[in-house]
């Protein structure tokens, strides 16, 4: 097959597509055995040098040609490298040459990258698309044509032409059907135009509408133009609205968890943890070591799910230290235990950055957890925060179940509530303390391992949420896991609500100022038990 | 209550006076980084990298036929501190010169130490321009040897022909200055206000929610590119929340002027593949100087067994520190002294190999390097390739012509 | 009302002050009036008059940092004012610190006058360069000197009268208290760092030339601030003696051990401890004022809620309701920094945090109450 001739075989392997795609009818089309690449040397030769580049490329895709597209995609992923002798793709870590797939054992250092810019990039995603319309399964074919869409050119119309012309999938044709549409504004027909602005507005590509409006002569298009514009902005700004609702309640699940771990050392035992912050910072830690185990592993996307009991245990074991050493020699103490447990800090931090350096580490977010939820057109939700909105409800509803529902949170509130009566039948309170303690530290440790997921990881990473932690406890009310909720939701709506117009900095003073009026107004936060006893006693 | 407690006070005092004069026998200099505290994540770095290039110079025999011997202080990213340290080094310590700082309010800080004591101060980062100090080599590029060059590569056909620019900052001096400078760039370029948005964040600021909406909403606009003058650590959660929120180079291109290799340590950059930093240097740059550069680096981290090991990497500032040191220590053999003003007059002029692959020099009158400047694209490995770079280096103006004032300045 | 809420008491364990109406003893002032004339003129004399071959000569490095020690164990005095004697914990005595220095450093940027990098004679460099025309309305007035030294006391005492009136009106104390001064000096933290605010942002006040025409680089000037600063930490002593041994003194005591039965006594709380915070946040302006010449840099870190913990920590350092203990605590604290920050750069943290710990747990009543005990066996 190598041997035939270029033309007759692009003939050839189009004819096998069609009578293939045509006999599934809609399927996903046939699994073609592809050739490394089929590309000969001359066009090889052309598209590697930076001067001929871009017209190969445009004249690939004009023609279709689906045999460019091994090279093409090695291109933009940067795969393709000029050799000493040859040029060779790098597939999956082994290099080929890019003509014969022949394996080229060539030492890297003598390679030079082939390396494109943003402009390139453009072009290659679109071309890389088009051809991919006519190869692969539905869902690969469906993604070409959302990119197609967002990033259109007038080189891939034969392309998308020839793919409607043999698409059997509704889904995919529909959409095909709407991106020749909208390719169709550059054409010199005016309802031809008007129906691409038609297709434009319902996939709000805003960019476009505003680009053929400063061109546009016609002025029942321009009206068009003008009203899609207009009704585009409505749906931005809905689209805006949900998004900004979103993020204040994902700040609000961020600064829960930052607090929860707080809400039982400092709002059930009284314990003013200067060190807190270092917790998160240890369970964050714990999640990077927990995950450059896993790297390499194929398992590698479900190191959470390790890393949710390492943090946690992590956190928990340096609590437990910290109670034993300084915090039980202080109880009723509170004041000194600030002192004390904030040289524990410290020393947490100082050990962090002897022990893992002092620059940032990294922790990337796995595949599941990348990119987000496409809600609508406008409107990305990232998935991280959606698992930690929802990791946040879970680790509430645990920490409400382990205080009302077992034997542990019993006797925590026993002891916490009046540790005399409870030492006298029988409580043997130092464990207690000491248990729910380790149990707070953890918490903050899983708090920890969701805030790696978001922001940085470095030995700062816990002096960044001190105050807004102690903020979320006072402001809901000491010792209320239910005025600790209300208050991380409200903090972080209103911070985020703020922000549009305030700027950053102004919100986060804003929001601060806010807590300290409304502590002068409800000293005890927002959910008190009102009872008769004296503050003191 | 007794004696002891004048006693204590008392001997308190004589120890902190206690004069040391130890014999010199070597030279002695000043390494001023923040070895703790919120700067320790970047300066820490510059630390190794000068040890390792007092070391290098040691090997080959030290300067004047006498090692040099490092005085590491940790100002512990507190300003007053850097300034009292600065005056340790200089009066009790005495040395020769002092390398160090790397936020503008650090060295602004030292600065009058510097200035009072007539002493050297080689200041390894990209600032914000408007200062000279006789007392102050700069290392690090100005506005004109980084920002400049980055918005004219954005708006150029190559880098997508940007015509509406989102600045987006740290509120400090640095951004501010930068963008400022831009805006009257952009204004000379005739885009105007309604196509420039300016918007600040806090230090330390890490969420980006509303910033990335914005950002978005005002790329729905068409032609758009952010320009980041995002301060260090803030850098990842903004990165992270681009990637996650689906903006790419293609669409919105950000160039950023403090992102460097060490800050996308802390990122996965698959997502930002195609987002851009304008340095005058590069860790993937291919020559024999940064070859050799990143050999020594690797063998140092290792031999000391540094965090971080295999992933350290080199960027920016760290060669800046390296070529300072470097030229320092070419100018001591030329001056045959280590006296301030000779020093300082053999600087002028003296030039020095880079691992950029430049031959950089010191400016005769304005005690600012010559640089090329380079534009990175983020790659999938965390590294940069060039995108575009100047053909020769070129010279620092730390008097911006676009701030207005400036070029009744006449620069000596 | 739950229980719960008792452990977060201020302690009622905290050290007895020396008993006698005496002052000190007459021993104890023959070593106060000792270190004084130490600093007052012997470190004068040993940095001017001895010439600078001398092993006996004092660098200028020396004379700054002891008079920047001084001015921490200013504030460190007035927080035991607050916190041994009435057992408020403020975790914000930073932010009155910095406020009486930001009104002296306004005067010292203004005292600039033409000598700026813009040369501009009534903008300060950094307003030239954010394009503003005129000053804002705060700053009129800032070049002269008296104002601004009124101002240096007014401004945070009118801050610590307002926040106190309100705070201590709602009866919040202990713990709540602590975190919302903590919360109070974070808000003005962001609030300087903004470019916009109009005191030069994360850079602050920096440069200043002269106070009163008397150049800040000369070693004259140098000595009479640190003489300034010495004596001012001798008269708030006295001063903070004085009302500590008075009725007022005893009154704050008892509410530092039992402030609802002082209310039942019939005294009104409130007013007490408005008055002692108040002057308390007075106390740290004047030693921030003085401090900021003195390091030549003022900016907003240090209102960070670290800065202010570490105003504490001298203070349980040294022994809390001591009086002479902060001052030793603050000289201890800061003397170890800058001694460790050169010798151990990369573990003083170590050193710095397990110093708290151990004072805490096992020194309850900091080292002067180590000396104190064996002073006295």
């Amino acid at each position: 097959m190598r041997s035939v001739p270029s033309a007759e075989r692009r003939l050839l392997t189009l004819l096998m597509l069609l009578t293939a795609t045509a006999a599934r009818s809609g399927e996903a089309a046939p699994p073609e055995p592809r050739p490394p690449t089929t590309l000969d040397a001359a066009t090889l030769d052309r598209l590697v040098k930076p001067e001929s580049r871009d017209e190969t490329i445009a004249s690939l895709v004009e023609a279709t040609d689906v045999h460019a597209l091994p090279v093409l995609r090695a291109l933009l992923e940067g795969n393709l490298y000029l050799g000493p002798t040859a040029v060779l793709v790098d597939r999956d870590g082994a290099l080929q040459d890019a003509l014969t797939g022949a394996p080229a054992p060539v030492d890297r250092d003598q390679l030079e990258q082939l390396t494109i810019n943003n402009r390139l990039r453009r072009t290659l995603e679109r071309s890389v698309a088009a051809l991919s319309l006519l190869q692969g399964s539905a869902s690969e074919r469906l993604a070409a044509v959302r990119v197609l869409q967002d990033n259109p050119g007038p080189e891939v119309l034969p392309a998308v032409q020839k793919a409607l012309a043999q698409e059997r999938d509704r889904q995919v044709k529909e959409a095909l059907r709407a991106t020749a549409a909208m390719l169709a504004l550059a054409s010199p027909e005016p309802g031809q135009r008007l129906a691409a602005i038609e297709e434009l507005r319902k996939a709000h590509a805003k960019r476009r509408l505003l680009q053929q409006r400063e061109v546009e002569q016609d002025p029942a298009v321009l009206a068009a133009l003008d009203d899609a514009v207009r009704e585009v902005d409505l749906a931005l700004q809905r689209a805006a609205m949900v998004g900004l609702f979103f993020s204040g309640l994902s700040l609000g699940s961020i600064l829960l968890l930052a607090a929860l771990g707080l809400a039982i050392t400092f709002g059930l035992m009284g314990v003013i943890n200067m060190a807190h912050g270092e917790l998160l910072m240890v369970g964050a830690y714990a999640t990077w070591l927990v995950q450059s185990a896993f790297r390499g592993s194929r398992h590698f996307d479900w190191y959470l799910l390790a890393a949710l009991p390492a943090s946690f245990l992590a956190a928990a074991a340096v609590g437990a230290l910290l109670e034993i050493t300084v915090v039980r020699k202080l109880y009723g103490r509170p004041l000194e235990t600030l002192l004390a447990t904030w040289g524990a800090s410290l020393l947490i931090v100082q050990t962090v950055r002897v022990a893992f350096g002092a620059q940032n580490v990294e922790v990337s977010n796995p595949s599941w957890m990348s990119g987000g939820l496409t809600l609508l057109p406008d409107l990305v939700l990232p998935w991280n925060r959606i698992v930690i909105l929802l990791f946040s409800a879970g680790v509430l509803a645990g920490v409400w179940l382990l205080l009302t529902r077992t034997r542990l949170g019993l006797l925590v509130r026993a002891v916490t509530q009046d540790r005399q009566r409870a030492a006298g039948l029988g409580v043997r309170t130092p464990r207690v303390d000491l248990l729910a303690f380790a149990v707070g530290s953890g918490i903050a440790g899983l708090g920890g391992c969701a805030l790696s997921q978001i922001g940085n990881v470095g030995p700062e990473l816990g002096q960044g949420f001190i105050v807004d932690s102690f903020m979320v406890v006072v402001l809901g009310g000491v010792g209320q896991l239910a005025g600790t909720t209300i208050a991380a939701g409200t903090l972080g709506a209103v911070n985020k609500l703020l922000e549009p117009w305030a700027g950053a900095v102004m919100a986060k003073i804003v929001v601060l100022v806010f807590v300290i009026l409304f502590i002068q107004r409800r000293p005890q936060g927002l959910f008190a038990l009102r009872g008769r006893a004296l503050e003191e006693g | 209550m007794n004696g002891r407690f004048g006693l204590a006070a008392l001997a308190c005092a004589l120890t902190l006076s206690a004069a040391d004069a130890r014999a010199e026998e070597t030279l002695k200099v000043g390494i001023l980084h923040s070895l703790s505290g919120t700067m320790a994540i970047s300066e820490t770095s510059l630390k190794d990298v000068a040890l390792m290039t007092i070391q290098e110079i040691n090997a080959k025999g030290g300067v004047l036929g006498k090692k040099i011997e490092p005085v590491v202080v940790d100002p512990a990213s507190n300003w007053p501190l850097f300034a009292e340290k600065a005056r340790q080094l200089l009066t009790k310590d005495k040395v020769a010169a002092v390398f160090g700082c790397w936020t503008s309010v650090s060295r602004k800080s030292v600065l009058p130490v510097f200035e009072e004591l007539n002493g050297l101060l080689f200041y390894p980062v990209q600032y914000e321009g408007e200062e000279l100090s006789q007392n102050v080599f700069y290392t690090g590029a100005a506005p004109n040897q980084q920002a400049i060059p980055a918005v004219e590569y954005l708006m150029s056909k190559e880098g997508g022909g940007a015509t509406r620019f989102f600045l987006l900052g740290t509120d400090y001096v640095y951004p501010r200055t930068t963008n400022k400078i831009l805006r009257a760039f952009l204004h000379a370029k005739g885009v105007t206000d309604k196509d420039i948005q300016e918007t600040y964040t806090p230090f330390g600021h890490s969420d980006y929610q509303t910033i990335v909406a914005q950002i978005k909403a005002f790329g729905a606009g068409g032609h758009a590119a952010v320009i980041s003058t995002i301060n260090g650590d803030s850098n990842v959660p903004f990165y992270k929340e681009l990637g996650n929120q689906g903006l790419k180079a293609t669409d919105i291109p950000v160039v950023a002027f403090s992102v460097g290799e060490e800050e996308l340590r802390g990122i996965d950059t698959k997502p930002l593949v195609g987002h851009l930093a304008a340095w005058n240097y590069f860790m993937s740059l291919k020559n024999p100087a940064n070859t050799a550069f990143i050999k020594q680096w690797k063998e140092y981290v290792k031999k000391n067994n540094l965090p971080g090991g295999d992933s350290r990497v080199t960027n920016d500032p760290m060669e800046a520190t390296y070529v300072g040191i470097h030229m320092w220590a070419q100018a001591v053999k030329k001056a045959g002294t280590t006296k301030v003003d000779a020093v300082r007059a053999a600087m002028s002029g003296q030039t020095f190999t880079a691992p950029s692959g430049f031959a950089l020099k010191m400016d005769e009158t304005n005690h600012h390097l010559w640089k090329p400047v380079m534009i990175g694209e983020v790659q999938g490995n965390g590294q940069f390739s060039v995108v575009w770079k100047t053909s020769k280096p070129i010279r620092a103006q730390p008097w911006s012509p676009y701030i207005p004032g400036n070029e009744k300045r006449a620069e000596r | 009302m739950s229980t719960a809420t008792v452990t977060l008491t201020p302690s009622v364990a905290a050290p007895p002050s020396p008993p006698g109406r005496r002052l000190y003893p007459r021993k104890v002032w023959a070593v106060i009036l000792s270190a004084y004339g130490v600093l007052a003129v012997a470190i004068p004399v040993l940095h001017l008059a001895v010439p600078a071959s001398s092993p006996l000569h004092l660098s200028d490095y020396t004379v700054t940092l002891v008079g920047k020690i001084l001015c921490y164990a200013t504030v460190a005095l007035a927080m035991d004012l607050v916190w041994g004697y009435t057992g408020i914990l403020s975790l914000g005595h930073g932010l009155f610190f910095a406020l009486g220095g930001y009104a002296m450093g306004m005067y010292l940027m203004r005292a600039i006058g033409r000598d700026g990098v813009y040369g501009d004679p009534v903008l300060p460099d950094f307003m030239v360069f954010l394009d503003w025309k005129e000053l804002p309305w705060y700053w009129l007035g800032s070049e002269r000197f008296l104002q601004q030294a009124l101002l240096v006391v007014a401004v945070p005492g009118l801050l610590a009268f307002v926040f106190g009136w309100f705070a201590f009106r709602s009866r919040i104390r202990g713990v709540y208290f602590s975190i919302i001064t903590q919360a109070l000096t974070y808000a003005s933290m962001l609030l300087f760092f903004r470019n916009q605010t109009g005191f030069g942002g994360n850079n602050g006040f920096t440069d200043f030339k002269r106070i009163l025409g008397f150049p800040l680089a000369s070693p004259r000037t140098r000595v009479v601030l640190l003489m300034l600063s010495a004596t001012l930490l001798m008269s708030v002593l006295v001063l903070c003696r004085v009302l500590v041994l008075s009725k007022l003194g005893r009154v704050l005591t008892a509410i530092r051990d039992a402030e609802d039965r002082v209310r039942f006594c019939g005294y009104d709380p409130v007013s007490f401890k408005l008055f002692v915070w108040t002057l308390s946040a007075c106390i740290c302006g004047i030693a921030g004022a003085l401090y900021v010449p003195q390091v030549g840099i003022i900016n907003p870190s240090e209102m960070s809620p670290a800065n202010s913990v570490e105003i504490a920590i001298a203070v349980a350092l040294g022994g809390r309701g001591t009086l002479l203990g902060p001052i030793l605590g603050a000289a201890l604290l800061h003397g170890a920094k800058s001694v460790l920050t050169v010798a151990f750069p990369e573990l003083w943290l170590f050193v710095l945090g397990l110093s708290f710990i151990v004072v805490t747990r096992w020194l309850p009543r900091g080292v002067l109450g180590l000396l104190w005990r064996e002073g006295r066996s």
